[in-house]
């Protein structure tokens, strides 16, 4: 008698934190899921990746939990009822339905694996008739400097970005390895020192979006936090002119204070940068007469 | 289920997680023997007539330890001595012309500090090294065991296993000598 | 003299203080308790001389046991910063919670659950093949002991010095010289290299164990599961962990030498760094699950009253899971810029594991299926194993779509996902196991309904803990973070997650409460068959405890299940013929050469080279004195082993 009610207090227990987990997910309403709800065209393709592949899943998941649940309950020691074949433990139509059944799949997923992986590398351009905005991003200790070579300013842990305009991002570190992270434009990449990586995103919403790293980089890591605004192209051109009132320069000397580590209180906005800034903070790594092939991550 | 047939599978399996090992440098040589900045390359730095001379020193002794085993397992303990003998000093020939280039290396302002490719050098080739080093210690206690206690199956056994193991540092050295020296001068 | 040691390497922080006064009153109780009831003799004769496996066993889950204790403890500050940090910035400075969750991931990967599986394979593995010892029973205690030297080495740096602070697997940069100049990335290394060589050794002891100790007529066909999943943990380790000895090296060179594998500038290759500690790191977390697997495989079969099902299939699985977990690697790092291409690889190769790992939930499930399945505390675990086993194995199939892991790698999905398949697989595999064996090295079993209790306790724990970290992480929340904006509307969330550590330290509290009761009532819960449950496999045909030579007569087997089949065919032998028995002599020396390891990497650290010499030659000579040593086996006579069976009442 005990163990049947165990049985149901275990599965009812279960079923019960399950529900409320997911009902706090539904209760939360998912704008305030950031990864579930998306702001620009790279994060609504993520998402919609992972709701496929979870429905997929849930093929084989959900005749699992059900079978588990079934079995444990009709065959307990308890049911004399039940068939008792202690030395059946063979059965070749069984094999051939776990094996292949999960393994088609699979195969569907690694489909869908090959496809989006070049449709959402990160180093693909977007593709759209307007002209892109380059960004060049700088990991420091403990702050992101995002330099716009095309508008020549700079800021510090805020990047304004046109709405429906690509963004070509190009990124490296002064710093310790780092992650550039802007969850409802889309997914991350790598910051290193002697490299620079490549991110395309859009925004396709006006709004504040949070950035952050996402790699552990020191004592200050958890400062690195910055804001991704969208806005209209009016709204660009205001804030470039904004920031071209600003009385700091970006120089060689201006960026040597910036990049000490530390979290003080520094200005946000450079009304000028240096041109080569960027590349002669990935060159100070590699040797001055460059020849180390791997350290300039181009996509081949 | 005797122990020497134990004891031989589990050394073979040791000297494969030795190979492994090499193999993480190798790989690493490989990634960063590029990465000279700025500094000399293999080419400036490697002499073949040199590395020639260790190679053969290592190579003679890994017949001269056949020899001494053959002797050994003849039960003719002098001859096995002898040889064992001959083994230990064509190893330590070999391993004092490797610290004189290192040494050499070091005077000269390019250490491991210097690059990447540098550090790689010294690591995978210092590593075979300090192999070589443990493999001589090795030899002079089993010289030791043999002049005390005769050729007993446990000292046998272990006769085997440091030859296993010197064939092995030779093979090693083979790939250092190709990869690293040969490949390096060829640029 | 002292190399880099001072005054100021001891703690001055009043969180660090509290640490390590628990350790120490720790260790002081322990040392009162034997020296008022006079045990030390008895402490150095029967447990840290001993080569006997069941012994070193018992000591490893001890180890582990007691390092689970330490790493749950950090867990707890851990949480507890999190929710109060939204309030008014936390208890902990962030250089300090850094150290926390990496000695926190540390502890638990190195030295509670591989303690757990070599324990486990320490205890059954002879048993289980018919064997009396492990092929090299002087390598086993000198590799526990190194396991041991470097948990010491870890838990020392709480009082001595810091720990890393650089996650559990230290990348560089920022693990290099430059950005963590102290010692602490160095204890990380040594702690990790001397338990990895203990590790690695342990694993070519084994491996030779299973493949020439068998009993006669145990093919590999015969053999229980358990040990085929072992097989399989033991080629991943055998392969693994020389990449884990060579670049734990190499940063070391990198640290103490000035060499330049891992730096950003003079030609280092910080990326490199990461290939290779994941071409361990992947092959390792399969080295902890499989024997788990291999748990729950003679679990189902025993409380099923069934025979396994699909005996071979499962085999194949093994063997399926220990290859692809080689090729695999890099979905660790898609985020690192390969390209399309290398990373579509990696991620389907990496999906294709789900396959045999779910044929195998199948053949447990179609184990249970027509057969009588008893609702004991084992099978509970299972049952919990299989929830959230599968659970967290869908999450990781969605992150080897590389796509989507560029949106929940290094958040708290991620974190949600590897603890589900760590406490969810090996954790509660390795409670259903010690429920189940408990009375076989122990002689009683464990009170039943404290040891359900604690399994829901555990489950609903897990549960609450690490739901809301999936959520966390999809709400952009990064892993390894001492701080965040309140605004964000992260902290219910976190005391959620606080809420279910409340739990799962009420499972622990119930476990140890179950442990004393049964100690306590062992007269009352005695085991007296040597076969409480109904086994199926040879462990069960000894007495409980076994004798110290486990088998009086090696057993001949002529099937799988053999301990059942010896049941079904009663075959009542006429006085049995024994012979002598040759077991290894206790010895002091694997004990002495771990603490000259010890020495030796405490004093690298601190730069103290003399010292570090000493160690050295310490571990050299003391090899030298036991390979000398040709008296290493005494006899046990036919007297004694007679006496010993025929009390047993067989």
């Amino acid at each position: 008698m005990k163990k049947q009610y165990a049985r149901i207090l275990v599965g009812l227990g279960i079923l019960g934190i399950g529900g409320a987990i997911v009902a706090a997910m539904l209760f939360m309403g998912t704008h305030n899921i950031a990864v579930l709800n998306p702001k620009g065209e790279i994060a609504e393709q993520q998402r919609h990746l992972m709701l496929i592949t979870t429905l997929l899943m849930l093929i084989v998941v959900v005749p699992v939990f059900m079978l588990t649940f079934w079995v444990v309950w009709r065959y307990r020691a308890g049911n004399k009822k039940a068939t008792y074949s202690p030395e059946w433990d063979r059965s070749r139509i069984a094999e051939m339905i776990w094996w292949l059944v999960p393994l088609v799949i699979i195969g569907v997923l690694a489909g869908i694996t090959w496809v989006s992986s070049h449709r959402l590398d990160p180093y693909r351009p977007l593709t759209s008739e307007k002209s892109p905005v380059t960004i060049k991003v700088i990991a420091l200790q403990w702050k992101w400097l995002f330099i716009y070579p095309e508008q020549n300013v700079a800021s510090v842990n805020f990047v304004q970005l046109p709405k429906d305009r690509p963004v070509n991002f190009e990124i490296t570190a002064d710093a310790p390895m780092n992650s550039f992270w802007i969850p409802q434009l889309g997914g991350q990449v790598y910051a290193m020192a002697g490299m620079s990586t490549k991110l395309h995103l859009m925004g396709n919403e006006i709004g504040n979006y949070k950035g952050s790293s996402a790699n552990l980089s020191g004592e200050g890591f958890a400062d690195m936090k910055f804001t991704a605004r969208v806005g209209t192209e009016a709204d660009f051109s205001e804030w470039v002119k904004e920031v071209k009132r600003s009385p700091a320069m970006l120089n060689a000397a201006t960026y040597s204070a910036l990049a000490q580590p530390g979290k003080e209180a520094l200005p946000t906005y450079y009304a000028t940068t240096d041109p080569s800034l960027y590349d002669s903070v990935i060159m100070k790594y590699m040797m001055p007469k460059g020849t180390m092939p791997a350290m300039h991550h181009e996509q081949e | 289920m005797n122990v020497t047939s134990k004891t031989t599978l589990g050394f073979w399996i040791y000297l494969m997680t030795d190979c492994i090992l090499f193999s993480v440098l190798f790989a690493t040589y490989a990634v960063l023997h590029h990465n000279t900045f700025g500094g000399p390359s293999g080419q400036d730095l490697f002499e073949l007539p040199f590395v020639l001379k260790e190679t053969l020193l290592l190579l003679t002794s890994s017949f001269t330890c056949g020899l001494a085993l053959i002797f050994a397992r003849q039960n003719r303990q002098e001859l096995a001595l002898g040889w064992l003998g001959v083994t230990f000093l064509l190893g330590a020939t070999f391993l004092a012309l490797e610290l004189h280039e290192f040494s050499t290396l070091v005077a000269e302002g390019n250490s491991w500090r210097r690059s990447g490719f540098l550090t790689a050098f010294f690591t995978l080739v210092g590593t075979h090294g300090l192999h070589i080093a443990i493999g001589l210690t090795w030899a002079g206690v089993l010289a030791l065991q043999v002049k005390s206690r005769g050729f007993t199956e446990g000292v046998l056994r272990r006769l085997t296993l440091f030859s296993m193991f010197w064939h092995f540092l030779d093979v090693i050295w083979i790939f250092i000598f190709t990869v690293v020296y040969l490949m390096g001068v060829a640029g | 003299m002292l190399g880099k040691l001072t005054f100021d390497a001891f703690p001055h922080d009043l969180v660090i203080l509290g640490g390590v006064a628990t350790m120490a009153l720790g260790i002081a109780s322990i040392i009162g308790v034997l020296t008022y009831f006079k045990k030390w003799r008895w402490l150095w004769r029967e447990w840290l001389t001993s080569l006997d496996p069941k012994r070193i066993g018992v000591m490893y889950i001890i180890v582990a046991t007691v390092m689970l204790l330490r790493g749950v403890g950090d867990a707890v500050l851990i949480r507890a910063q999190q929710v109060l940090t939204a309030s008014d910035h936390g208890i902990l400075s962030s250089d300090h919670f850094q150290q926390i969750f990496s000695a926190h991931g540390t502890i638990m990967i190195f030295f509670v659950a591989m303690g757990v599986i070599f324990g486990l394979m320490n205890l059954l593995v002879p048993l289980m093949i018919g064997a009396r010892d492990v092929a090299f029973p002087f390598l086993n205690a000198t590799s526990f002991w190194l396991f041991v030297a470097g948990a010491v080495l870890v838990n020392l740096s709480l009082a001595i010095g810091e720990f890393s602070a650089t996650g559990w697997l230290a990348y560089p940069p920022l693990s290099g010289i430059q950005f963590s100049p102290g010692v602490g990335v160095d204890y990380w290394i040594w702690a990790l290299q001397i338990a990895g060589a203990g590790s690695l050794l342990s694993g070519i002891n084994f491996l030779v164990t299973i493949l020439k100790m068998r009993a006669p007529g145990m093919t590999m066909m015969r053999m229980p599961l358990f040990v085929w999943s072992c097989l399989g943990s033991l080629v991943l380790i055998v392969f693994a962990f020389p990449i884990l000895t060579a670049t734990l090296g190499m940063l070391s060179l990198d640290r103490l030498i000035g060499a330049h594998f891992f730096t950003s500038d003079f030609g280092g290759n910080p990326m490199m760094y990461v290939n290779l500690i994941w071409a361990w790191g992947h092959p390792e977390v399969y080295i902890l699950i499989l024997p788990a697997f291999g748990v729950f495989s003679e679990v189902v079969a025993t409380f099923s009253s069934k025979r396994l099902f699909g005996y071979t299939s499962m085999v194949w699985a093994i063997a399926a899971i220990t290859f692809l977990s080689f090729v695999v690697w890099l979905h660790h790092f898609f985020t690192m810029g390969a390209g399309a291409n290398v990373n579509a690889f990696f991620g389907v190769m990496t999906m294709i594991i789900a396959v045999p790992t779910g044929v195998k939930v199948f053949n447990w499930l179609f184990t249970m299926y027509r057969g009588r399945v008893r609702l004991t505390t084992p099978i509970l675990w299972f049952l919990g194993f299989v929830v959230t086993f599968t659970i967290g194995g869908m999450a990781g199939v969605m992150m080897a779509v590389p796509a989507i892991d560029f949106q929940v790698h290094n958040s708290l999905f991620l974190v949600a996902h590897f603890h589900t398949m760590i406490i969810g697989g090996v954790l509660f595999g390795a409670f259903a196991a010690f429920s189940y064996w408990f009375p076989k090295f122990t002689g009683f079993v464990l009170h039943e309904t404290l040891g359900k209790l604690s399994f829901f306790a555990w489950l609903i724990g897990f549960l609450l803990a690490f739901g809301p970290l999936y959520i966390l992480g999809m709400m952009g929340a990064t892993r390894r973070l001492d701080h965040y904006d309140p605004s964000l509307g992260w902290q219910w969330l976190f005391m959620v997650a606080g809420f279910g550590v409340l739990w799962i330290l009420l499972g622990i509290g119930l476990q140890i409460l179950q442990l004393v009761v049964s100690i306590w009532q062992r007269k009352k819960y005695v085991d007296a068959t040597g076969d409480p449950w109904g086994g199926r496999t040879l462990e069960w045909a000894t007495s409980s405890p076994p004798p110290f030579y486990n088998f009086a007569i090696i057993p001949h087997v002529g099937e799988r299940d053999a301990f059942w089949a010896m049941k079904q065919h009663k075959k009542q032998s006429s006085t049995p013929k024994y012979e002598p028995i040759y077991l290894p002599k206790n010895t002091p020396l694997g004990l002495y050469i771990a603490a000259c390891a010890l020495v030796f990497g405490f004093a690298v650290i601190w730069h103290i080279w003399w010292l570090a010499f000493v160690g050295f030659i310490g571990i050299v000579v003391l090899l030298i004195v036991r390979v000398g040593d040709d008296d290493t086996e005494y006899e046990v006579s036919v007297a004694t082993i007679r006496k010993i069976e025929e009390a047993r009442g067989r």
